[in-house]
């Protein structure tokens, strides 16, 4: 007779076998059993968040900048309710998280009992799967089908619902180490064929303007998958921009580096895929902040796609090529076969790509994310550009909420390695910086980890601060304050006839006092000539700061694709006439 | 609608929706059901008919046949989101004019009604395979097979002759000749 476990200790078994050291969670009567047992299991450090959905945010931060899984753990009802949020966002940015939520004993469900609700039922569009486990003897199964699901092919949050009678039951608990397939979720990875690595390799010696497009896919793929981009750049000589989520993966500061492109994307990176007449799509998928109108997206060019998740090709734009495969897989078959075939291939076709290199430099020779800076205000963009200087020498993170500041931070701020970026692009979740920002700080430990944040969203979950104050993480909140959603006032601004409804905020806290209520440190800097000074006391402080930077209000976040108009014809800022067309509000 | 001011692009050519219909086997299991009707609910997309049950009892599979109306873009994005699922083992999709496709539903009909018009309706219902599987006096329950178009008009052609009441299953595909579906 095998040993029997309660379902509370399965729960704790199969943590410990999949090498989870934190759990981001919140107590509550449906899953008291699990907590009364998390004693018993030093190697897994709780960490008791304020709101679960900063639990849920902390474990994306978690995630997207250790490549491990993110678990969180909270009660029925209102608890599971609240980490909805961060289930979608998760899904939406591809982070592996694992949800263990509390639910009513059984033979309560669906009698609307105390704190009752639907969780599966409610989280099925915004998870991968979802199990609720009616029977304790598949819990340690599920469980682990759970992390593995979590994990492999395109990575993504999933839940497990366990009713509070079932965290009692006992059965047998029995794992064998599984190798974690990366083909799971119908992502079957194709083997790629020397024959159609060679159609690829043909068209990108075709090609005399060419770009490389690449996305989070490279990131979720491993530090590995980046160092083959950078080589793939180097062998070939090719421009590369990447999406929100892909910076980092190659150098920011690469001269073969276009800046990111889209909405507020660089000049020459969204003119380049504009006119290029080869697309290679690794790890992006064609997103609307991408592409802008679809029909005018890269009209004369043919385009290639990478993605490990086979609905991702041909959902938004059809493509001439596409791969089915992971990042890595893919660009180490790629390189190899490209070195084999093309000694000196930067040489040999430098000729051939000149003209576009000579192109793309005047675009470039725009600066197009120049704005004019001010002995009297801090300017936001100076801000940002002030704070990666001050850090660039440090291995800094970077977290940030959603809104100008995100865009601002994303444009000045250069990123030389990969899971250093932790955004929510997808979903665009206000709120998300903060705690994951403790998240990161948690999975690395002595790290330097900035939120760039706005005050609208940081408002929204700033009651982790409290969090960060008693588990002594260092994270440094630093709030571009304008006292506006900026964004939204910037749309209101060029599209709705500057009527600024509901935009500006009345009544904001005093950041410094705030942080000294919660107990950790309050820095506020009002003038560009004491920003410096400021920012390396932020950064020397030993405990977590609120950096209130007052900047200047009315500040647009430039350059922009606003109308009607196809990418090549973006919008640089107010030196510019700014006319758009009615048609063209729609577009922004 | 003047001045229309989104945060998102104009939609560029929609194709025209066509009938499609999907047949998907999944594992037989609670919330499979919901998982799969939820890639069209979600996208705004009615069912027409849905015809599902269990037709392996040792591996507990489930064979879901759906109709439902969409443009061919969505329908595919919808099956390649449904062969991602884990409890999806496969999908086939195909339109309505497929002449490699058998197509079948059963329908009840309940019927009361005089001697003369009961007779009406088993002659209209005859070369729909009719069975009578219950009558009375003045009424009768008669089963029908046919295609989902020819019982809609069948139904139209019975109604006034003492029609109470009808259920249909939904239709149900399967390839013609020794070729299954992959």
């Amino acid at each position: 007779m095998p040993k029997l476990l309660s379902g509370a200790e399965i729960v704790f078994k199969a943590l410990e076998d999949q090498n989870v050291s934190h759990v981001f969670g919140y107590p509550g009567g449906a899953v008291l059993p699990i907590y009364d047992e998390l004693k018993n299991h030093k190697s897994i450090k709780h960490i008791l968040v304020r709101h679960e959905q900063g639990a849920g945010h902390a474990a994306e931060g978690y995630a997207r900048s250790s490549g491990k899984p993110g678990v969180v753990l909270v009660t029925s009802g209102p608890g599971a309710t609240n980490v909805v949020t961060a289930l979608a966002d998760a899904y939406m940015d591809s982070i592996p998280l694992v949800c263990i939520s509390g639910q009513v004993p059984t033979h309560l469900i669906g009698t609307d009992a105390f704190q009752e609700c639907d969780t599966t039922g409610i989280t099925r569009p915004c998870t991968k799967y979802n199990w609720l486990v009616k029977d304790v003897n598949d819990l340690a199964e599920i469980l682990h089908k759970a992390f593995e699901v979590a994990t492999s092919g395109r990575p993504g949050p999933v839940l497990v619902d366990i009713p509070k009678d079932v965290q009692f039951k006992k059965a047998p608990y029995d794992f064998k180490a599984k190798k974690v397939s990366k083909s799971l979720n119908g992502s079957k990875s194709e083997t790629l064929s020397d024959k159609k690595l060679d159609q690829l390799i043909d068209l990108m010696k075709k090609s005399s303007k060419p770009i490389f497009y690449t996305g989070g896919g490279v990131i979720n793929s491993g530090p590995e998958a980046s160092k083959l981009l950078r080589e793939l750049v180097a062998i070939t000589g090719f421009p590369i921009t990447s999406t929100l989520q892909g910076l980092g993966a190659f150098p920011g500061s690469d001269s073969n580096f276009l800046g990111m492109l889209g909405m507020h994307g660089t000049y020459e990176a969204n003119h380049a895929m504009h006119d290029c007449d080869l697309m290679i799509n690794i790890g992006a998928r064609f997103d609307d902040r991408i592409t802008g109108k679809i029909d005018e997206f890269s009209p004369k060019s043919k385009k290639v796609h990478v993605d490990i998740d086979p609905s991702s090709i041909n959902k938004n734009v059809k493509v001439d090529l596409s791969f089915i495969s992971d990042i890595n897989i893919f660009l180490s078959a790629l390189v190899k076969r490209f070195k084999s075939k093309n000694k000196n291939f930067v040489d040999v076709n430098k000729n051939k790509i000149e003209k576009w290199w000579n192109q793309i430099n005047k675009w470039r020779a725009k600066n197009s994310l120049g704005f004019r800076n001010s002995d009297t205000i801090i300017k936001p963009q100076h801000a940002v550009q002030r704070l990666y200087e001050l850090t660039k020498n440090k291995d800094t993170y970077i977290t940030t909420e959603v809104g100008q500041h995100q865009m601002w931070a994303a444009q000045h701020y250069k990123f030389d390695e990969p899971n250093r970026w932790m955004t929510s692009g997808g979903l665009g979740t206000m709120g998300f910086g903060l705690p994951a920002a403790i998240g990161v700080q948690l999975a690395h430990p002595g790290k330097l980890v900035v939120d760039i944040a706005g005050e609208a969203s940081v408002l929204m979950t700033m009651q982790e601060m409290s969090t960060a104050v008693q588990y002594k993480l260092p994270i440094k909140i630093f709030i571009l304050n304008n006292e506006y959603m900026g964004m939204v006032r910037q749309w209101q601004e060029l599209l709705h006839d500057k009527n600024y409804s509901e935009s500006y905020t009345a009544a904001l806290p005093d950041f410094v006092k705030l942080a000294e209520a919660y107990g950790c440190v309050g820095i506020r800097a009002t003038k560009p000539s004491e920003l410096d000074e400021k920012i390396k006391e932020m950064i020397e402080v030993d405990r977590p700061v609120i950096f209130d930077c007052l900047v200047d209000k009315m500040e647009n976040c430039f350059p922009m694709i606003p109308s009607g108009k196809a990418h090549n014809q973006m919008i640089l800022g107010p030196e510019e006439d700014k006319k758009i067309s009615d048609e063209g509000k729609i577009l922004v | 609608m003047p001045n229309s001011k989104s945060a998102y692009s104009e939609p560029s050519k929609i194709s025209r929706s066509q009938r499609h219909i999907i047949v998907v086997w999944v594992d037989n299991a609670a919330g499979v059901l919901a998982r799969v009707i939820g890639l069209f609910s979600g996208r705004g997309y009615n069912i027409e008919s849905l015809a599902v049950a269990e037709v392996d009892r040792k591996q507990h599979m489930s064979r879901i046949t759906i109709v439902s109306m969409g443009t061919p873009e969505v329908i595919q994005q919808i099956r390649s989101q449904l062969s991602k699922q884990l409890c999806v083992h496969k999908v086939a999709v195909f339109k309505r004019d497929d002449e490699n496709i058998l197509f079948r539903e059963l329908a009840l009909f309940k019927i009361k009604s005089s001697k003369k018009n009961q007779e009406k309706v088993k002659k209209a219902c005859k070369k729909y395979n009719s069975v009578v599987l219950d009558k009375t006096k003045n009424s009768f329950v008669i089963q029908v097979t046919a295609l989902r178009r020819d019982i809609d008009k069948l139904i139209e052609t019975i109604r006034p002759h003492g029609l109470i009441s009808v259920s249909r299953t939904g239709a149900v595909a399967m390839t013609k000749g020794a070729e299954v579906f992959n």
